[in-house]
This record gives structure tokens, sequence and C-alpha cells, in this order.
């Protein structure tokens, strides 16, 4: 794609949203026990933003704003779903059993911590991961 | 985990080692590392024929998957304990020996290594499991490192074409045994040998007995090379020498004797038994040793000598098993041969080990392994010549040496079967002991040009490669030891008979051994002027005769054409096979995607279909049914008028856009029944998926429209139609019928108290069905590095030309 554009508009709204689009995506991830969400949405909707800037700059500016290998986020988040799933065995309960507590962190307040955010963390980065590296790769390939 | 499983998965640990070991001590051979193991894991062995002697067993159990029957059971009894020991013992000697054979500055060791310790677990997985699925499991690695083994030195073109026939005859074989121990699961409910044997008394009645006992059959006779699947084992030749030696000869291949003994308690009492494993082992004795002597390469003549070994061995399995059906008679003679078979078990690996170990070293340090080649190798290589003496005297069956024995005590089980009553043994049981005879005349004759066409003769260094010398010491110790062993076997057998054989026999026949019988190991050399002894002169002088006018007969070998041959029956089979594949694939593979959807939509629809019908599924149930209201109108009439659009669309963009638009619409019908994750994920997931569509929208051709035809517009509406329709009956008849109670409510109940969550969604995702959602995250991974390694291979080859 050409460097220079006609979408000022877009790029500068782009700008903005996309980091909104982004931090909406962390706390849809983050609510996803409680309320609508979790990583597969939150996945879905932080590549929605990536899209939104491949789209409005080209994948060349992108990768230099974010030089990350999706491929690699995706394996990250494979064996991070994996091991947390595997950990359980090394606790003596079936492979996938999650734990979970209530603690009292600052600033937080009363929280719950669950290995089931573990696993989903892994689930966000791979669909991160997958929906990049499909897009990069077919929007490359003239 | 107790120390006994440690032990059996410990080579498997050591193996994640070794690639390290290698890159840390580049100027250490990696060998040494690795022998450290199975001296150990042969002395903690050695510790249990203390118990295994007075006939006592230790079981280990370790839970792996209780709820499907399966679990890790570590068994050790006086055959499982034998086979461990050979393992250990073995493995101890080739690792030494491959130490000097492979050169550590040329040879890949690590990877070499890496698949000898794979192997080494598998094989005492095998025989120290009490669950068939546990031992498949292994059963299965053994197959897969022997595979990686043969192919070690893979650029050569015949070695890749043995790892191949190697696989794919034992994982056939390993399938069906699969198959096997489930039907015997189906009949006994267990998936516990020694459970089985219990029931064997009731399984002998059941229709699938015999399917089952056949299955196991195949994966026996493939991993121990008989006939008419010993094929694979000539060419697993290409191996180098030490893993020859080591899983081709002294263990892996006995994996399919080990089975046959192991289910000797289970099948044993069917005459279909007897006569299968009895008749093939006596004709691939038969055929191994007559094909032997025909080989010019000293490894080819080992591997079908060690084809025919196997096959004795096969036949004195079948044979003892007549043994049950006399266990009225006071002195049970016919346990002779079961006798026999663990005794040339143990001679077989010492002398067979030696030989192969002597064939390296020849090939080793003059460059060459045929024997039209070599000749008068005696005065340089003496201690090597004194070596292979031993081995192959022992391999024909004189006396003083270990073969001479059990060849003694086979002959005598084969004698036995004609004063046997039973299966028509009285009639046509005469063909055991003509063909165990023929066999060993031939067994005799290789034996004799193995050494002497080596050894002696006339010397030509100018066809060898190098100039011959003795082998460096490392290399001789461990043939020497098992040379010694021939000959300590040899003078004082009876050290063996109550510490291992005696044990090692009691398994293999629990049932007599309940009822009293003892096992009669006394072995000595004397029996007086029996009609073993005269087989035995008979083999002597016809062997001394026929190898003095082998050239005089030799063309009886080409009387079998080549195209015959079993060989050509399976290259032939491989290479039609493979045509056929090809042809039948590039039929239905057109390269255009609308196809693949026409195949896919037709066959949805067919088969939806037909189980509407034939389950007489198809129900309306219009009770219980929400109100339409304006919203629900409004929304359906969107629906439809964006999915119109595409259809007419001029443009691609319009489509695009107009696909997006019904996406989103029904993204609001979930909104509108509250179901906001849904809601959500269909949202962001057509914003992806139009921003996708917009992307490779530069690189589509242009619509066209000009396939106007009739016919092919009449498909295409069909095709859509039915799908349509299908998968309106089907939505249709699910609201319809409740066959069973809903599963929600358990959610409801359980997500709170269980998962500690409220996003009932969710908390299924991660949690009660989390095994659903990490392979699914596979699946996109693999999706997406499938999608990258096509495009981006594609765009390497497009600028390669």
């Amino acid at each position: 794609m050409k460097t220079k554009t006609n979408d000022v508009i877009l790029q500068t709204v782009t700008n903005v949203v996309a980091f909104i689009i982004i931090l909406f995506s962390l706390r849809l991830f983050f609510a996803g026990h409680y309320t609508p969400g979790g990583g597969f949405i939150g996945g879905l909707m932080t590549s929605a933003a990536l899209v939104l800037l491949l789209l409005a700059y080209d994948i060349k500016t992108v990768a230099t704003i974010l030089p990350v290998d999706y491929k690699i986020i995706t394996a990250i988040g494979l064996l991070l779903a994996v091991a947390t799933s595997a950990g359980a065995l090394l606790f003596d309960v079936p492979f996938l059993t999650h734990a979970y507590d209530y603690f009292h962190l600052p600033l937080l307040g009363k929280t719950s911590l669950h290995t089931a955010v573990l696993f989903d963390t892994g689930v966000y980065l791979v669909v991160i991961g997958v929906t990049m590296t499909i897009i990069q790769t077919i929007g490359v390939s003239e | 985990m107790t120390l006994l499983h440690w032990a059996i998965v410990s080579p498997f640990l050591f193996a994640i080692l070794i690639p390290f070991l290698y890159k840390a001590f580049r100027n250490v051979h990696t060998g040494w590392f690795v022998l450290l193991l199975p001296v150990a894991l042969f002395t903690y062995f050695f510790q249990f024929m203390s118990i295994t002697k007075n006939g006592d067993t230790v079981k280990e159990t370790l839970e792996w998957m209780p709820s499907f029957g399966i679990n890790f059971i570590a068994y050790v009894d006086g055959l499982g304990l034998l086979f461990a020991l050979l393992i250990t013992g073995i493995g101890s000697l080739v690792v030494l020996y491959s130490i000097y054979y492979l050169d550590k500055k040329k040879e890949q060791l690590h990877n070499f290594y890496v698949y000898l310790m794979m192997f080494m677990g598998a094989m005492l997985g095998v025989v120290l499991s009490d669950n068939l699925i546990v031992l498949y499991m292994f059963w299965e690695f053994t197959s897969i490192s022997s595979f990686l083994l043969i192919g070690y030195w893979y650029h050569r073109e015949r070695s890749r074409y043995g790892a191949q026939k190697s696989m794919l005859i034992t994982v056939f074989g390993g399938l069906s045994m699969l198959g096997g121990f489930l039907l015997l699961y189906l009949m006994a409910g267990t998936f516990s040998i020694r459970e089985l044997v219990m029931q064997s008394d009731q399984l002998m009645t059941e229709a699938l007995f015999l399917p089952a006992l056949l299955l196991v059959l195949l994966g026996a006779f493939t991993k121990s090379a008989q006939f008419p699947f010993h094929i694979w084992l000539p060419d697993a030749m290409e191996a180098p020498t030490p893993v020859s030696a080591y899983l081709h000869s002294a263990t892996m291949v006995k994996a399919g004797i080990y089975l046959v003994a192991r289910m000797s308690p289970v099948f044993a009492e069917s005459s279909v038994w007897l006569w299968l494993v009895g008749g093939f082992g006596i004709f691939t004795l038969f055929w191994g040793s007559f094909n032997a002597v025909k080989q010019t390469d000293l490894k080819g003549i080992l591997a079908f000598s060690t084809v025919s070994q196997l096959g004795l061995i096969m036949s004195l399995l079948g044979v003892g098993a007549a043994a049950l059906h006399y266990s009225q008679l006071e002195d049970n003679i016919y346990m002779v041969a079961t006798l026999a078979a663990i005794f040339h078990l143990i001679n077989h690996a010492t002398f067979k080990g030696s030989l192969f170990m002597v064939v390296g070293i020849i090939d080793h340090e003059t460059g060459t392994r045929d024997i039209r080649k070599l000749g008068g190798l005696m005065n340089f290589m003496p201690i090597t010549f004194t070596i292979a003496i031993i081995g192959a005297f022992s391999m024909a069956g004189l006396p003083p040496f270990n073969g001479f024995l059990s060849k003694e005590m086979f002959f005598t089980g084969m004698i036995r079967v004609l004063e046997m009553d039973i299966f028509n043994l009285d009639t046509l049981g005469m063909i055991f002991p003509i063909l165990a005879w023929v066999g060993s005349v031939f067994t005799f004759i290789y034996s004799m040009i193995l050494v002497f066409k080596t050894f002696t003769g006339e010397h030509q260094p100018e066809k060898l490669e190098k100039k011959p010398h003795e082998a460096p010491l490392g290399m001789l110790i461990p043939p020497i030891i098992l040379a010694s062993l021939v000959i300590i076997f040899g003078f004082f057998p009876n050290i063996l008979s109550e510490r291992i054989i005696a044990p090692a026999v009691a398994s293999i026949t629990p049932s007599l051994i309940q009822e009293g019988h003892a096992v009669e190991t006394d072995i000595y050399f004397w029996h007086g002027f029996t009609p073993e002894l005269f087989m035995t002169f008979g083999v002597i002088l016809f062997g001394i005769l026929l190898y003095l006018l082998l050239p005089k007969w030799r063309k009886v070998y080409s009387w079998i054409p080549d195209r015959f041959t079993l060989n050509s029956f399976y290259d032939g089979g491989l290479i039609e096979t493979e045509r056929g594949a090809y042809n039948f694939t590039k039929g239905y593979m057109t390269g255009f995607i609308r196809t693949y959807l026409v195949y896919i939509f037709s066959f949805l629809i067919a088969v939806l279909l037909f189980s509407l019908w034939f389950k007489g599924a198809f129900a309306i149930n219009t009770d219980d049914l929400a109100p339409i209201g304006v919203y629900e109108v409004a929304i359906a009439l969107l629906l439809v008028i964006s999915s119109v659009t595409i259809l007419f669309a001029k443009s691609r963009l319009t489509s695009i856009i107009s696909l997006g638009a019904a996406g989103y619409t029904v993204s609001l019908f979930f909104v509108l029944f509250r179901a906001p994750d849904l809601a959500l994920t269909q949202l962001v997931i057509e914003t992806v998926s139009v921003a996708l569509f917009l992307l490779c929208f530069y690189h589509l051709p242009p619509l066209s429209r000009h396939e106007e035809r009739m016919r092919f517009k009449l498909g295409n509406a069909l095709i859509a139609i039915g799908v349509g329709l299908v998968v309106t009956l089907f939505a249709i008849s699910a609201y319809s019928t409740k066959l069973y109670d809903s599963i929600s409510s358990y959610y409801i109940e359980n997500v709170y108290e269980e998962a500690g969550g409220k996003n009932m969604v969710n908390v299924i995702l991660v949690d009660f069905r989390g095994f659903d959602t990490l392979f699914e995250i596979c699946v996109l991974a693999i999706a997406a590095l499938g999608i990258f390694s096509m495009i981006k291979l594609r765009l390497t080859r497009g600028k390669e030309g």
C-alpha cells in the first residue's frame, strides 16, 4: 500500500479510538468471569483494534509500532493454556482442574484470583495471534 | 510412582538430557554417559531375581485413566524379568560397542542415543506392563524408534526404504493387535493381562475369542518377522550394526515372542493357537534358514538366520501349548518345548548378538560385508575369528556350546509332537520334526558359510577398501562377553535354570504350575543314544555335504522368479496403492473452492435429511413460543433484504457490505434474545471478517457473472435451497423435541459454587468444558500456521519461478 494516503480523518480517529478499543477489550477480558466477556471476545476485540490500525495505516507502519511476531504470540498463548491445565497435575488433581480464592489486594480490595484467568490469557493470546497472523499473511500476499 | 515405574521411564527421561550432554561435552563420546543408565538398570533388575526365583511377583500400580480401566501397572514376573535383563544387559554391551563403532566426529550421536534410549524405555515398558493398552503404547514406541534407527543414515535410499517397510509392516500388525486387545476388553471387561488369564476358561467360549486370537497373533507375527511378514527384517539391516544387534536380533523382534508367551495362558488351550503359532513358526524356521544360505551379505545371512531362529522359538511356544491338554500326566513331558523356547531365547541373544558384533567389526575394519570379497581374515583378526567360531558353532547346534543344548531340547519337543493325539497332531504332526530337521541342516550350512567364507580361504586385499586389522579392544569386549556366556551357559546351563528359566516357564503355563507340575529344568549334555542325537549327527553330516556341494545346487534359488517373491508383492502393492490413491484424489480434487463447497453442502444435506427421516426426528411443537414483536419482524426483514442483496449485487464491495449487514443483523437477534456474549462475539467476528474481506478485496479477480447457463444456476440454487431447508427443519425439530432435560440448570446451580464465576458462558468455556476450548485454540493455531505457510510457500515458490 502507498504511504501517502488521504485517510486523514480515519487516521486521526484511529489514533484515539484504537486505544479506547484496546482498553475496552482488556476490560472485557478481565470482566469475563462475572459479566459478558472473556478471553475469546477480549482477544477478538484487541485484534479488531489492531485491524483498524492496519486499515488506517499500512502493514509496515504498524509493524514498526508493534514489532511482534504474531505466530510467537500464538505459541505463547497455547503454551500458557496447556501449562495451566497441566499445572493441576502437580497438585495431584486431574488435568485442567482450576483453583481460586479471594484475596485482599491493595487498591483493588477483595479480589478473586482464579487460575482460569491464566488459562483465559492463553486463549486471549492465541486468538490475537491467530487473527493477526491470518490477516497479516493475506494482507502482505500481493 | 514407585521406583519400578521410574526405572521403566528412566530411559525416556534420560533421552531428554542426551542432546545437552552432546552439546556440552563435544570431546567425550556421548555413549560413555549413556552407558551408565543400562548398566544401572541391569543391576537394579538383577535384584528382582531373588523375588521371582521363588515364584513371587511384584506389582506396582500407578493410576493413569482409571475410569477407562487404563492404569500403568508395572508387573515383574519370571518372563518379564528375563526380558528386562536381556534388554538392559544386551543394551549395555551394545552401547559400549557403539562407542567404538560410531565415530564421534562424523556421526550425529545425539540423535542416535536419543532413539536408542527411547527404544530401551519402550521395550522395558512392553515387557513389564500388565495393562494391554499401556503395553500397546510402548509397543508402538518400539516400532517408531526402530523406524528412526533403521533410517538413521537417512541420506541412503536403502535406509529410508527399509525404515518405511518395517514401519508399515509392524504398525499394521500393531494396529491389528490393538483390535485384538479391544475385543478381549469387550469380552472380559478388563485390560489387565492377569485378570484375563483368570477368565481364560470363560473367554474360550466367546464368539469373539477367535478373532481376538488372530488379531493378537498378527501383531506378534509382524513384530517377530514370521513368514510371510519377515520381509522387513532383512531390509532393516541398513541400520548401524549395533542397532541390528540390539533391536533386530536380541530384543525388539522378540517382542512378538514375548507377546505370544505372555498371552499363552489366555489363548493356548485353543487348537488354532497351537497350529498357527507352531505351524507358522516351524515354516519360518525352514524358510528363513533356506534363504539365509543364498545371501552374500554377512548381515543378510544374519537377518535371515534371525528370522529362522525366531521361527524356531515361536514353534516351540506353539507346540508347548499342547502340554495344557496333558495335565493329567504325572510327568508332563510336553512342557519341554516351552522350556526349550525360553532357553533358546537366551542362547540366541548371546550367540546372535556376538555374531552381529563380529560382522560389525569386519565391516568396520575392511569396509565390506560381501562374502565374495572377504576371505582369509583369520590371520588379521584372530580374536574376532575365535568369537565368530564360538557364535557360529553354537548357532549350528554343535557341542559344547549352549546352542547344542537348546537345539537338542528343540528336537525333543518336536519329536514328542508325534506322540500327541489331539488336533490331528498324530497325523499331520509329522511336518514338525521334518521341517525342524531340514531347517537345522540349512542352519548348519549358513553358520559354516558365515565363518569359513569370511575367515578362511584366499585373502583378496585388492577388493577391500581398507587394510584389515584387529578391532580396538573396546569393540572386542562386548562380543567377548557374549561369547564367554555362550560357553558358560553351555557348560553350566543349570545356573540359569532355577533362577531364570523356571520362573519364566511358570509365567507361560500358570495353570500347570497350579496343578502341581514342577518345571523340569535340569539341563545336561548327554542323554544317551536318543533320536535327537542321531538327528544332530544327520544335521552335521548332511550339512557338511551340502556345504561342500553348494556351488552345484545353488541354482535352486533361481527357481522362484523374482516376480513371485514376497518382496516384489510388497513393492508392487505399495506402488499400486500410491498410484490408486493418487488417481482417486486427483479425480475429485479439482482445485476449485466452488467444487469443494458443493461436496460439503451436498453431503450436509444428504446426511441430515437422511438422519431426520431415518430417526423420524422431525416434529413441530408450537407450544411455549414467545410472541413475535415488531423488532423481530423488522430485523428478520433486514436479514432477508441483505441476503438477497448479496445475490444480485453487481460489485464485490456491495456483496461484502451486505454480508456484513446480514451478520450484524444476526447479532441484533442475539441482543434481542438476551445473549450478550454471543452478540459481542458475533459483532467482533463480523467486523474482523469484513476487514479481512476488504484486505483481500484488491487481490480478487473482478466479479463476473458470465456463468449464465441454466444448469449451473439451477444446481447452485438447489444446493442453496437445500441447505436452508435442512437447517430450518433441524432448528425447528431441535426446538420441538426435548429428549433430555436441559443441562443449563446444572450450570446455573454450579457456576458459582464450583468455579467461583457468575458469567456462565465464560465459566463453561474456561472451566467446565475447558478441554473443548483447549483443543479449539489448538485448531485455530494450526489453521493460522497452515494459512501462513501455504501463502508464504506459494510466494517463495513464485519467486523461484
